[in-house]
C-alpha cells in the first residue's frame, strides 16, 4: 500500500495505480479526453494535468505512476491555469458546431469547456477542416471535430481486434482514419461511437433523431443474443431510438454488439399490430375476439395429442412459463419445444447447457478449446472476453475447426469428430494439455451438438473432464454457447421433449403428425406447411407469420417487462421501455385471455401472480438441480465425421434484426466486402 | 509541409526484388526477437528506392504482409515522415534547400532555375521529363549552400546559372558529378586549407 496526499487528504491505494485513478480514490474528478479505463493509456489529450509538489511543470496524471509520498493538487491556481491552456489549444480547431452536432448535450467537450475552459478564443487564425471519412453504415464520421484523443484506435486495435483504424499524417495534418477509407470489419466497431469523447464519430442511424434531454431512458437486457448485454433503451414517445451500454463487469464491461445497439429501427418495421385471419391466401383484420373463438373452435376439434407448441428465440420466461401452462392445463399437451433444430440436449442437470465457466472466469483459464464453435458471431462479447484473455495471459487457444479470424491467434485441429475422440481416449497430445491445465475452458457450440455424434462428443467431453478433475465445486470447464436469448430460460422451463429421438416434436412435425401448430414467435423455423393450421404470435411479419392461419400481434423485447436467461444461467429483468403498436398486446396476457377462453378461466389473475409462480417455479428447479445419474459413454454412437460449423447469418439471425434496415446495410457491405476480395 | 497526397493511379502489383528481399532479410535480423515490425521504416526506403522514388500502396500492403503487420500501421508511419514519397515523382528527385543559410545565399535562384528548367510548381511530374522538384528544410549542407539533393547526392556552391546547367545534364540523361560547384574539397574553405597544415589525412 501506498501513502498519499491528494489535496492535503491523506490516502492509501494499492501499488501499480496511476495519479489519476489514485485522485478518484480520494473522490477527486480530473477531467480527461483520452483516458479509458479499458484501453491502454496515450497521454496524449492532456487534459487531466495536476499539480505534484516537486515538479516544476505539470503532470499528465493518466499517464504518471502514483509514488509513495506524492502531494497531489488539483485545485490549485496553477493547475486550473494550465486545464485553460490545454482546453485553449483543443478549441482551437474545433468547429463551433454543436447546435448541428449529435454529440451535443452528452459531449465531454462541451461539458469540460464549460467548467474548466476559459470563456472566449483568442484564436483568429483559419480553423482546420478536415474531409469526412467513410467508417461504414454505423459510424458518422466529422473529422474536423475530431481531438485526436486515439480512443477509437486503442478500441479498434485492443478491443476489437481489427486494427484498421489509424492516424495519418502528423502535427495539424494528422487525420484519423480506416485503412484507405473502407468500413470496419468488427463485430464491434459502433463502440467506438462511445467513446468518442466529442461528436468526430456518431451513430449514422441515429443521425439528427433526437437529443439526450429529450429521451426516456430504460434499464433493460438485450435479447439479440444468449449473452444478456446489459443495455440502456433510449425511446421517445412509442419510438425505440437507440440502444446503449450500460456497465456489468460480469457480462458485457462496457461493449455491445452492433446487433445489439442497431438492431432496434427493426421495431419500426414490419410489425404486426392487429389480429389477422388467412382466408384463401390473403389476410384479413379480425377482433381479437374473433380470432380467439376461431382457435378455441379448432382447439375442440382437435386431438390434444395433435397440438404443438413451438417458441421462439426472442420469448421471455413468464411467457414461456404461461405458455407451458396453457398447454398443460388448458390443452393437456405436452408437445412444446424450444430447439430449432437436432441439438442434443441432456436436462438431467442445468450445467448441461451452461456456460458453466462464467464469462468472467475466461480471464482466469489458462486453456481454451473451441469445439465447433464461432464465437465471433455466436457470441460476439463472449469473444471479446476470449481476445482479453488472450492479450493479458496469453491464454492458448485451439479450436476444432478453422473457423476465420476470430480476432486473436489460435490453432485449429482438422475439424473431424475424430479428433475428438481420440482426445477423450487420451491418445491427442491434447488431452495432456487439458490435464496438465488448472483451469481449462472447453466450448462446445450449437453446431457441434446438432451433429450425429452430437451425444457422444458431448457426453464423453463431460466423462473426461470428469474423470480428470476439471469439473469440481471451484471450476466446471463445461461450456455451452447458446445462440439465442431464450434457449436457457426455455431449457430451464423444462420446454423440451427428449424421447427416442432428441428432438421428438420436431420430427413428428416433420412428419405431419400434428395438425394445429402454436408458434410463440418462432421465426426460425425450416419446414414445410402442408396441412396445419398454424397460430403464430409475434412481434414482426417475418418467416413464421407467413405460413401462419391466424396471428396474435405480440410485443417485442422493449415493450414488455420480462426475465431472460443468458448462456451463464444468470436471470436477468428486462424492462419495459415503450408500448407495442395497435391492437398488439404483451405476449403473456394474450396467452391468458386466450386460456380464459378456452377454459373459461384465466391462468393467472395479474403479472404479480404470473411473476411469482415462474419464480416459485425456478427456484424449486435450482434445488432440484443434484441429479447424479451418469451416462454410460460407452454405448454411445459415434460417427466420424466432419464438424460443420453453421454459417449464421449473423445481422439476420433473428426477426427483429430482419426488419432493420441498419442491419440490411450492415449485410450488404460485409458481402460486398467478401465478394470483391480487397480485404487480403 | 504540406498535405502528402496520395496518388490516384496506382500500380495493382508490387513485389521486392531478389536482391531487395535478401536485403530486407537482413535489415530484420538487426531487431530483437518480437519486434520485426520496427524493421517498417528500413524497408520502406527500400521500396521507395526500387521504385522510382516513391511508395505505392501495393508497396505498403507487401510490407504489411512481409512483416506480418496492420496495412494501416505501415500506412501511418509512410504518411507521417515527409521522406517517404506517397506519389511519383520521377526517376530524378531533386531537393532544394531553403532554410535560412542556404535562403541567404540565393537557394530561391536555384528554386527559379528548378522553376524554369522543370516546372513551375513543387512535386509537379510533366509528361516526357521523369523529374520533380521540391523545397525542403534543411539537408544539413549548410557550410556549402545554396545546395539541392538530386536522388541520393548532394549538388553544392550553385548559382542559377550552374543549377541551370546541372539540371540540363540530368534532364537529357546524363550523370553529373556531385558535390562542389566551385572547386573545393568537401566542405574546405575555398582554395587552401587554412588550419591543420601539418595534418596529412584531416
Amino acid at each position: 500500500m501506498l501513502k498519499l496526499k491528494v489535496n492535503n487528504k491523506d490516502i492509501e491505494i494499492e501499488e501499480g495505480l496511476t495519479v489519476l485513478q489514485a485522485c478518484e480514490k480520494a473522490g477527486v474528478e480530473i477531467p480527461r479526453f483520452c483516458y479509458h479505463e479499458k484501453l491502454s493509456i496515450a497521454g496524449n489529450c492532456r487534459m487531466c494535468l495536476v499539480e505534484i509538489e516537486k515538479s516544476p511543470k505539470p503532470v499528465a496524471s493518466c499517464a504518471m505512476p502514483a509514488t509513495e509520498g506524492m502531494n497531489i493538487k488539483t485545485n490549485t491556481s496553477f493547475v486550473e491555469k494550465s486545464r485553460k491552456g490545454v482546453m485553449e489549444f483543443l478549441l482551437a480547431n474545433h468547429p463551433l458546431d454543436c447546435p448541428v452536432c449529435d454529440q451535443g448535450g452528452e459531449c465531454d467537450l462541451q461539458d469540460q469547456s464549460l467548467f474548466y475552459g476559459v470563456d472566449k478564443s483568442r484564436y483568429k487564425e483559419n480553423k482546420r477542416a478536415v474531409a469526412e471519412k467513410n467508417m461504414g453504415p454505423l459510424i458518422k464520421t466529422q473529422m474536423t471535430r475530431c481531438i485526436h484523443c486515439t480512443r477509437c484506435i486503442r478500441f479498434a486495435t485492443e478491443i476489437a481486434g481489427v486494427p484498421e483504424l489509424g492516424a495519418i499524417g502528423r502535427g495539424e495534418n494528422m487525420e484519423i482514419t480506416t485503412y484507405l477509407e473502407k468500413s470496419m470489419e468488427s463485430e464491434l466497431s459502433a463502440n467506438v461511437v462511445d467513446l468518442c469523447p466529442v461528436g468526430a464519430l456518431t451513430s449514422k442511424p441515429y443521425v439528427f433523431e433526437a437529443r439526450p434531454w429529450e429521451l426516456k431512458k430504460t434499464e433493460s437486457i438485450d435479447v439479440m443474443d444468449a449473452i444478456g448485454s446489459n443495455i440502456r433503451v433510449d425511446t421517445y414517445g412509442w419510438e425505440v431510438k437507440r440502444i446503449l451500454p450500460r456497465i456489468n463487469e460480469d457480462i458485457n464491461e462496457e461493449w455491445i454488439s452492433d446487433k445489439t445497439r442497431y438492431a432496434c429501427d427493426g421495431l419500426l418495421n414490419q410489425r404486426l399490430d392487429t389480429p389477422l385471419i388467412k382466408y384463401n391466401n390473403k389476410f384479413d383484420k379480425a377482433s381479437w375476439n374473433e380470432v380467439n373463438n376461431i382457435i378455441k373452435a379448432k382447439i375442440k376439434e382437435t386431438s390434444s395429442d395433435k397440438i404443438c407448441g413451438l417458441t421462439g428465440d426472442l420469448t421471455n420466461m413468464e411467457t414461456l412459463f404461461i405458455f407451458k401452462e396453457f398447454f398443460n392445463k388448458c390443452l393437456n399437451s405436452k408437445n412444446l419445444e424450444s430447439r430449432n433444430d437436432d441439438v442434443y440436449l441432456n436436462p438431467e442437470k442445468r450445467e448441461n447447457y451452461l456456460f458453466n465457466s462464467h464469462i468472467n472466469g475466461i480471464e482466469e483459464s489458462d486453456f481454451i478449446f473451441l469445439i465447433g464453435s464461432n464465437p465471433r458471431y455466436e457470441a460476439t462479447i463472449l469473444n471479446a472476453r476470449i481476445r482479453k484473455a488472450y492479450l493479458k495471459n496469453k491464454t492458448k487457444i485451439v479450436s476444432s475447426n478453422n473457423v476465420g479470424d476470430l480476432t486473436y491467434h489460435y490453432d485449429f485441429l482438422k475439424g473431424k469428430t475424430g479428433d475428438i475422440k481420440e482426445i477423450v481416449e487420451d491418445k491427442h497430445p491434447l488431452s495432456n494439455i487439458i490435464k496438465l491445465s488448472k483451469k481449462p475452458l472447453i466450448i462446445l457450440g450449437q453446431s457441434v451438438l446438432s451433429s450425429n455424434s452430437g451425444r457422444y462428443i458431448f457426453e464423453s467431453i463431460k466423462y473426461f473432464l470428469k474423470k480428470n478433475g476439471k469439473i469440481n465445486n471451484e471450476w466446471n470447464s463445461l461450456n455451452i454457447i447458446s445462440e439465442n436469448a431464450s434457449t436457457v430460460g426455455s431449457f430451464d422451463l423444462g420446454i423440451f421433449q427428449n424421447n427416442n429421438v432428441s428432438n421428438q416434436v420436431l420430427s413428428n412435425l416433420k412428419n405431419q403428425k400434428y395438425e394445429l401448430v402454436f408458434l410463440l414467435g418462432r421465426d426460425n423455423l425450416k419446414f414445410k406447411k402442408k396441412n396445419e393450421f398454424i397460430i403464430y404470435q409475434g412481434s414482426h411479419g417475418d418467416k413464421g407469420a407467413e405460413i401462419a392461419d391466424i396471428i396474435l400481434p405480440g410485443s417485442a423485447y422493449t415493450e414488455q417487462n420480462g426475465y431472460f436467461t443468458n448462456l451463464e444461467g444468470k436471470l436477468q429483468k428486462a424492462y419495459k421501455a415503450s408500448y407495442p403498436p395497435g391492437e398488439a398486446r404483451e405476449d403473456w396476457k394474450i396467452i391468458n385471455d386466450l386460456a380464459e377462453v378456452v377454459n373459461n378461466k384465466k391462468l393467472f389473475n395479474n403479472r404479480e401472480e404470473l411473476e411469482s409462480s415462474l419464480i416459485n417455479y425456478l427456484n424449486l428447479m435450482y434445488e432440484k438441480n443434484n441429479s447424479t445419474k451418469e451416462t454410460d459413454v460407452k454405448d454411445l454412437v459415434f460417427e466420424n465425421e466432419n464438424i460443420i460449423i453453421n454459417n449464421i447469418d449473423y445481422y439476420y439471425s433473428n426477426s427483429i434484426a430482419r426488419a432493420s434496415k441498419t442491419m440490411f446495410k450492415c449485410r450488404n457491405e460485409k458481402t460486398k466486402l467478401e465478394s470483391t476480395g480487397t480485404e487480403g | 509541409m504540406t498535405i502528402k497526397k496520395i496518388c490516384k493511379e496506382q500500380p495493382e502489383h508490387f513485389e521486392l526484388t531478389e536482391k531487395n528481399i535478401e536485403k530486407a532479410k537482413k535489415i530484420i535480423t538487426n531487431y530483437p526477437e518480437g519486434k520485426q515490425q520496427s524493421a517498417v521504416m528500413a524497408l520502406l526506403y527500400l521500396a521507395q528506392s526500387q521504385n522510382e522514388n516513391w511508395i505505392p500502396l501495393a508497396a505498403m500492403k507487401y510490407i504489411g504482409k512481409f512483416l506480418n503487420i496492420p496495412y494501416i500501421k505501415v500506412y501511418e508511419v509512410a504518411t507521417f515522415y515527409s521522406m517517404y514519397n506517397l506519389s511519383p515523382v520521377g526517376k530524378n528527385f531533386i531537393q532544394v534547400c531553403t532554410t535560412t543559410p542556404c535562403m541567404i545565399r540565393g537557394a530561391y535562384k536555384i528554386v527559379d532555375a528548378c522553376k524554369e528548367k522543370i516546372s513551375n510548381n513543387e512535386n509537379e511530374l510533366l509528361e516526357g521529363k521523369n523529374c520533380s522538384w521540391v523545397e525542403v528544410e534543411c539537408l544539413g549542407a549548410c557550410v556549402n549552400g545554396p545546395m539541392m539533393q538530386i536522388n541520393n547526392d548532394y549538388f553544392e556552391d550553385l548559382d542559377k546559372e550552374k543549377t541551370l546547367k546541372i539540371l540540363d545534364q540530368i534532364l537529357k540523361g546524363n550523370s553529373p558529378k556531385p558535390g562542389s560547384y566551385r572547386g573545393r574539397t568537401n566542405s574546405e574553405p575555398e582554395k587552401n586549407r587554412k588550419t591543420l597544415l601539418d595534418t596529412k589525412n584531416a
